[in-house]
């Protein structure tokens, strides 16, 4: 019973921290007299996202649409550079200074390369949230694989497991927790990777649409644009973190025992 | 020599002697179950090289129960590896069923200390899982999962007191429990041969001792040939039918003596003076071996 007052408590306290941030934001405005076109109150914010709903809903589409389409790639890559990389110390020596190397390059960079290859629009768009999105999934699903306990995998090889066994039935389950983990930091990666080649180098997706908003001074609609950004985030983070909490629920069972 | 030796005296100068040659040993049996030949394990190359085994032969006879004690880093759960084919030997062989290593079709039960029941799957499914990948049973599996294998799986447990758990999940057992969960999973799938390295060194005594019976009842019942590794003399007194004691790195076998008492064996029998006595004489052999300095872990006193 405390566990769950603690947790009404803990949900309450975050709730009245995000209210307090917009309600400081709006009087801030208010008493500061800042202009509208510096930063707009939450209040205009709103009532442009509502004005502006029928241009701003197929930019939104569109940016979610390269965002998962993106996202799913990564992560089928993601899974299987992983299980590759986490399944043998050769392959994980080999290719992790390759990954890191990669990983470290800023994403925007590449964003002209694409547009390079395939043209303005929704490929770069797709292709930069996957790419982005790869590597903490690679990183995460390794990490899962390799650190198998060594008597467990004892105890499978005397039972004449083949490799296929141990990964299907020891390393991948156990690597969920690590997987979902990732997801959730994947996914809002993709976010960015998409929005910022859409500002780039397309003339569809919020990422274009706040770029357009901006050009002309509107700026209640650029911040509109930053909403629906943080609201897709957001629930997408959230749907990531249902899943986990089904497919991984043995990893977390303290919280589950609370609950 | 005790008393209790004496009653089984006549085999173990067979058996050295028979180490020596490298050949097959007591004459009553056709062929040793397992066979190390002159079997010695190096790791790593050049100057880092370390002999973990000094040149060894060992037989062991099918439905033996042999412990191997000795010194820490001595060898022993790598005299263990080489029989699971988790490891090769640098040179010599290992037989198993007169058969090289690897080519034999025999089946093999481990369990460590570390009891590595999979959390995501309940006790029953974590003691079905041989069942899932050992050959005659994996063709089977889907079939018989809720049916045969689920009761076989449920009557080891019933067996090792832990009726009524297979549903729950490891992190809802204490450490004995999941350890008995864990000799569930090495003999569900009727291993020829049970690999075991040191798997009640973590437990309290209380909850040893009670392990130690089960294991007995168990072994009584199948007559499953036992490797097991341990630094408790006692508790390799109580459960084996034989002790090899192994020297410090490089290990080698430096005394190998039947222990004759009656089974079963009662954990009263353990402070009988015969045991205690042969306690007495492992751990002094073990402590010449390290080198006379120290205490040796655990033991008799």
């Amino acid at each position: 019973m405390d566990g769950i007052m603690d947790l009404v408590r803990r949900k309450s306290a975050s709730i009245a921290l995000i209210i307090g941030v917009f309600v400081f934001w709006e009087l801030a405005c208010l008493i500061g007299g800042i202009s509208d076109i510096v930063l707009p109150r939450p209040t205009q914010i709103i009532a442009s996202l509502i004005e502006y709903w029928p241009a701003i809903q197929p930019h939104a589409a569109q940016t979610l649409f390269t965002t998962l389409v993106g996202f799913a790639i990564g992560v089928v890559i993601g899974i299987l550079f992983g299980v590759g990389i986490g399944s043998s110390r050769l392959a994980y020596d080999t290719a992790y200074p390759l990954l890191v190397g990669i990983s470290s390059i800023p994403k925007v960079a590449v964003v002209p390369i694409f547009v390079l290859w395939f043209g303005a629009g929704t490929v770069p768009a797709i292709l930069t949230a996957a790419i982005i999105s790869i590597f903490p999934i690679v990183v995460n699903v390794a990490t899962g694989i390799a650190t198998v306990e060594p008597e467990l995998e004892d105890v499978m090889k005397t039972l004449k497991a083949s490799k296929w066994d141990i990964l299907w039935n020891v390393s991948l389950p156990r690597s969920m927790p690590y997987f979902f983990a990732s997801l959730k930091v994947a996914v809002t990666l993709a976010f960015v990777g998409s929005v910022v080649a859409e500002t780039v180098a397309s003339n569809r997706g919020i990422g274009n649409m706040m770029m357009v908003a901006s050009s002309t001074f509107n700026v209640p609609l650029v911040f509109a644009g930053l909403f629906i950004l943080a609201g897709l985030g957001v629930g997408l983070y959230a749907l990531f973190s249902i899943a986990e909490s089904r497919v991984t629920g043995w990893a977390h069972r303290k919280d589950l025992a609370v609950t | 020599m005790t008393r209790a030796l004496a009653a089984v005296a006549a085999i173990p100068d067979d058996d050295a002697a028979a180490q020596k040659s490298g050949m097959s040993p007591r004459v009553s049996h056709a062929k040793p179950f397992i066979a190390f030949e002159k079997v010695s394990v190096r790791f790593g190359k050049g100057d880092k090289q370390v002999q973990a085994l000094a040149e060894t032969s060992l037989s062991i006879h099918e439905g033996d129960f042999v412990a191997l004690v000795g010194p820490s880093g001595c060898g022993k759960s790598t005299l263990l590896k080489l029989v699971g084919d988790l490891l090769k030997p640098s040179t010599g062989h290992v037989f198993v069923a007169g058969r090289e290593i690897g080519a034999t079709p025999i089946r093999i039960g481990m369990a460590y200390q570390n009891p590595t029941l999979l959390p995501w799957l309940t006790i029953r499914d974590n003691v079905m899982m041989p069942l899932k990948i050992v050959a005659p049973f994996r063709s089977q599996f889907r079939a018989k999962r809720r049916g045969e294998f689920r009761d076989r799986a449920e009557a080891l447990l019933a067996q090792v007191g832990l009726a009524g758990f297979g549903d729950k999940y490891p992190w809802q057992l204490s450490g004995g429990m999941m350890q008995r969960a864990n000799l569930c999973r090495a003999l569900v799938h009727e291993p020829d041969l049970l690999l075991l390295d040191e798997p009640f060194g973590a437990l309290d005594q209380f909850t040893r001792e009670e392990l130690w019976q089960i294991m007995q009842e168990l072994w009584m019942a199948k007559k499953t040939t036992v490797l097991l590794v341990t630094h408790d003399l006692r508790e390799a007194a109580f459960l084996a039918n034989r002790i090899c004691v192994m020297s410090a790195r490089p290990g080698r076998i430096l005394d190998d003596s039947p222990v004759g008492f009656a089974r079963p064996r009662s954990i009263d029998m353990t402070y009988e003076p015969d045991f205690v006595a042969l306690n007495q004489q492992l751990r002094s052999l073990i402590v010449a071996a390290r080198g006379g300095t120290g205490i040796v872990q655990a033991g008799g006193h």
